[in-house]
């Protein structure tokens, strides 16, 4: 579980992150949505210290992010998987040494148990035949999948996706969510998925954080978002042509 | 200045799996090293050749035997030549790389990918690329030195003095303190042109652009960094 109290975050005079509260599950996805530009983002880098809070807390079952020294913070960071919104792969090593790279750092794992573990991840994200292959080999969404088979390689407790389905076909993004959701189930893992997808959001919103402006302005599961009735939510949700006429 | 040596600070720090670094230290020694082999190799037999012709041109005095124009070519050579014009041309060609390098990899968000694993990023890319650097630059400046003796002897074959007096010029007054200081000065040029064009690389912000900038900038400052201090070490070394 992740606590998450009152954090602010400033770039320059820009305030992005307003005073956020929010607390993450384990076991289950948690979403947070919002416009483009609202802080997601920042927020989920933020959640893992790649920004530094103005203030504010984040706590990991039990032990304050903020709080943490050197080796203690390196240790929780091996329990982290992130997907970042570009995929951020290494560029000049291959898929499987991508998928492995935390493994061959910190495991001491054997090189061929490491490979069937690559191979294992890839599989998982339906790319059985791309180990040998560089990143700038692969599609944008093949990538996508890389950057998700990379992040769970090591088991992780808690795992971090900035739109982890953008740029895949509608029929890929769902397996894609269909997997975080089985393995964040499967692991107990604490899963924390950026997106705006209203696909994902319906499909796997165990909970759900609505960000606008800086701020929480809604909370709830993927049920609760089609039966609400307030107005930022119903006017988030109901911008397509197509979500408005299913409403009515 | 304050975050440079904040950056060098988190560099020497243990490394997570020696293994991982030694592979790097290996691909780095490749990409920063021998690649530069064929450049400095080149150049250092055409300069040596040239210092030669020049020497003898201004040295062009029947009081003044012959053998002095090799012993002139074979100071500039190893004293300046070699240790200081070849790290210049060095920062050009490995600096810019290692900024373009780390640069791209912090706005592609690779640095921070490898910050989320619990990897030391600035250890595990810099630290590396300054032992490759440090361990190779020193044996390319010694094969420089005697390229450049080549490329005199060269010059010499081409008729500019005997053959007799430009080796037998090689050997007199030798002070073999001359390489030393070299080298030592070697050691500083190439951990000046690792750190400053891994901290310009390192905390690029931006995208592609700056990526650019900031490698034009790493080859300035290092070049510059390069030429004062040649002038302290060779207060402290030589005076
Ligand atoms: N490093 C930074 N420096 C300055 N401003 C930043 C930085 N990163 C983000 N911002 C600003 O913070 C705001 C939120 O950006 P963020 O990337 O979190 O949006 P987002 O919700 O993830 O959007 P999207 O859905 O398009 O990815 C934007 O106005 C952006 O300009
Ligand atoms: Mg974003």
């Amino acid at each position: 579980m992740i606590e998450v109290r009152d954090i602010h975050k400033s770039f320059g005079e820009h305030e992005v992150l307003k005073g956020i509260d929010a607390t993450f599950y384990k076991g289950k996805t948690n979403l947070i949505i919002g416009q483009s530009g609202s802080g997601k983002t920042v927020f989920l880098k933020s959640l893992v210290g790649l920004h530094d809070i103005d203030s504010g807390d984040i706590d990991y079952d039990g032990s304050s992010l903020g709080k943490l020294g050197r080796k203690e913070r390196k240790k929780l960071r091996t329990e982290m998987g992130m997907v970042f919104q570009g995929n951020a792969l290494f560029d000049s090593i291959t898929i499987e040494e991508n998928v492995t790279f935390a493994l061959s750092m910190f495991s001491g794992m054997a090189e061929s148990e490491r490979r069937d573990r690559a191979q294992f991840c890839l599989e998982r994200v339906n790319l059985p035949d791309v180990g040998k292959k560089f990143p700038a080999e692969l599609s944008g969404g093949m990538q996508k999948r890389v950057a998700i088979a990379r992040a769970i390689s090591m088991n992780p407790k808690y795992l971090f996706c900035d739109e982890p389905n953008s740029g895949l076909d509608p029929k890929t993004a769902i397996v894609i969510d269909k997997l975080l959701q089985e393995i964040t189930e499967e692991f107990g893992m604490t899963t924390v998925i950026n997106t705006h997808d209203m696909n994902s959001v319906i499909e796997i919103g165990d909970h759900i954080i609505f960000i606008k402006n800086g701020k929480k302005a809604w909370q709830g599961t993927g049920e609760e978002i089609l039966n609400t009735d307030s107005p930022e939510i119903v006017d988030f949700v109901y911008s397509s042509e197509l979500f408005k006429r299913i409403r009515k | 200045m304050g975050n440079y040596m904040v950056l060098l600070g988190r560099t020497f720090r243990k490394p997570e799996n020696a293994k991982m670094y030694y592979r790097a230290f290996i691909r780095d020694l490749e990409l920063l090293g021998l690649n530069s082999l064929g450049i400095v190799a080149v150049i250092s037999v055409f300069v040596g050749a040239v210092v030669t012709i020049q020497t003898a041109f201004n040295l062009d005095d029947p009081l003044i035997p012959d053998y002095y124009i090799a012993i002139a070519t074979r100071e500039s050579i190893i004293l300046e030549f070699s240790p200081t014009i070849i790290s210049l041309i060095l920062a050009g060609k490995v600096g810019s790389n290692i900024a373009s390098t780390l640069g791209s990899m912090r706005v592609s968000e690779q640095i921070d990918a490898l910050e989320v694993m619990g990897v030391n990023s600035a250890s595990y890319l810099i630290g590396p690329k300054i032992a490759a650097l440090i361990f190779f630059n020193p044996i390319l400046i010694i094969l420089s030195m005697g390229l450049g003796l080549v490329g005199g002897y060269l010059a010499s074959l081409g008729g500019v003095m005997s053959i007799e007096d430009y080796t037998y010029g090689l050997t007199v007054d030798f002070d073999a303190y001359h390489i030393t200081y070299a080298v030592i000065k070697t050691f500083v040029f190439a951990f000046l042109i690792t750190s400053i064009s891994a901290y310009f690389g390192y905390y690029v912000r931006g995208g592609a652009i700056e990526v650019g900038v900031n490698a034009t900038k790493a080859v300035v400052s290092s070049s510059v960094a390069i030429i004062v201090s040649n002038y302290m070490l060779t207060q402290i070394l030589l005076v």
